[in-house]
């Protein structure tokens, strides 16, 4: 039998195969420091919110609600619509964490992103009985959030230093970060779907208030997914009884 | 002050959706559905985060041509992770599109 690996060796490859990511999360981070500019946020502000929220897409459209001087409620409503899926990413890991005692959940669901979910999540159908899974875990959050504060701090500081900065049009590392996790799970015909049907009603309601078209968006992207499964269930039920 | 509020309740907010499933733990139970469902959710999410960003990059009418380089470096990006299955070597070569594109033609 082969010895475990031990904590330090699964949180070190945690933070190893995150690498891609924080790559991509560098750039956005940045981004968002030095949008703070454009907002009546103080810089320490701008800090506090990525230490505190760490959520990088509702960090940012906060930041564009906060410049249009938008409301507290309806800053607080975006926030918890965007930041739904962070539940569903919860509870498909859960059967992963739910043994470990309750300050370690507290930890991995502060430090739960888009990122990591992704990392984690492949981690663990690679190994389902992984006694440090939980290490890996952290170390992928820990690297993500110690990077997340970095290149916020530098994006606060370029972004006072040299404003121009704010039209480089930065956030696009988001959208080639979620292209890397996204498309290769696009093999299967349902995930396919669901994806087209998502990004076509994102994409057509893109104007509806407190970013309501991007619920819509999802529920008509998993509605078309599960109706796939569901046609195909029956298909193969129908060819064996035939 | 109010902005600090504003922030304090953003992070309330956003922690205890990530952290409220792990923490209730065995209280949880997800019927076979649900837990198909929830396997659709991160692949629609983030193309529904995505999919604006890159059509109409600028939040207005759809921006469908070689001028726009979220566009293009988008498309390069999911050429690249089809073809190779390389998450670092997609986001390198997304972001060196961007930039190339946005300045050789700026």
């Amino acid at each position: 039998m082969l010895p475990l690996p031990s904590k330090l060796a699964s949180f070190s490859a945690g933070a190893r195969d995150t690498l891609p990511m924080l790559v991509g999360a560098a750039p956005f981070g940045m981004i968002f420091g030095t949008l703070v500019g454009t907002t009546q946020l103080a810089p320490w502000q701008g800090q506090l919110m990525s230490l505190g929220v760490f959520a990088g897409a509702s960090q940012f459209i906060a930041i564009g609600l906060l410049a249009g001087q938008a409301g507290l409620l309806v800053i607080w409503l975006a926030t918890f619509i965007v930041n739904l899926r962070h539940m569903l990413y919860a509870a498909s890991l859960l059967p992963h964490v739910r043994h470990l005692p309750q300050r370690w959940r507290w930890l991995l669901g502060f430090l739960l992103t888009d990122e990591t979910f992704a990392v984690v999540d492949s981690y663990y159908r690679q190994h389902p009985q992984a006694p440090q899974g939980h290490w890996y875990f952290l170390g992928s959050g820990l690297a993500m959030y110690l990077n997340w504060q970095c290149w916020t701090l530098i994006g606060l500081v370029f972004g006072a230093a040299f404003p121009q900065l704010q039209t480089l049009g930065l956030d696009f590392a988001m959208v080639v970060t979620f292209i890397a996790i996204v498309v290769p799970q696009l093999t299967r015909l349902p995930n396919f779907a669901a994806a087209v049907a998502a990004g076509s009603f994102a994409y057509l309601l893109k104007d509806l208030p407190y970013k309501l078209g991007l619920l819509v968006a999802i529920l008509a992207g998993v509605g078309i997914g599960m109706l796939l499964i569901q046609l195909r269930t029956r298909a193969s039920t129908e060819q064996r009884l035939s | 002050m109010s902005a600090t509020v504003t922030l304090l309740g953003m992070a309330l907010i956003t922690f205890l959706i990530k952290a409220i499933i792990l923490i209730l733990g065995d209280r949880v139970v997800f019927p076979p559905k649900l837990r198909q469902a929830l396997s659709f959710v991160p692949v629609t999410v983030l193309t529904a985060i995505i999919v604006p960003m890159v059509l109409a990059p600028q939040g207005g009418s759809l921006a469908l041509n070689w001028h726009n380089p979220q566009l293009v470096a988008a498309i390069f990006a999911v050429i690249v992770c089809a073809t190779t299955r390389h998450q670092l070597l997609t986001i390198m070569a997304g972001l060196a599109v961007f930039f190339g594109w946005q300045y050789g033609l700026g």
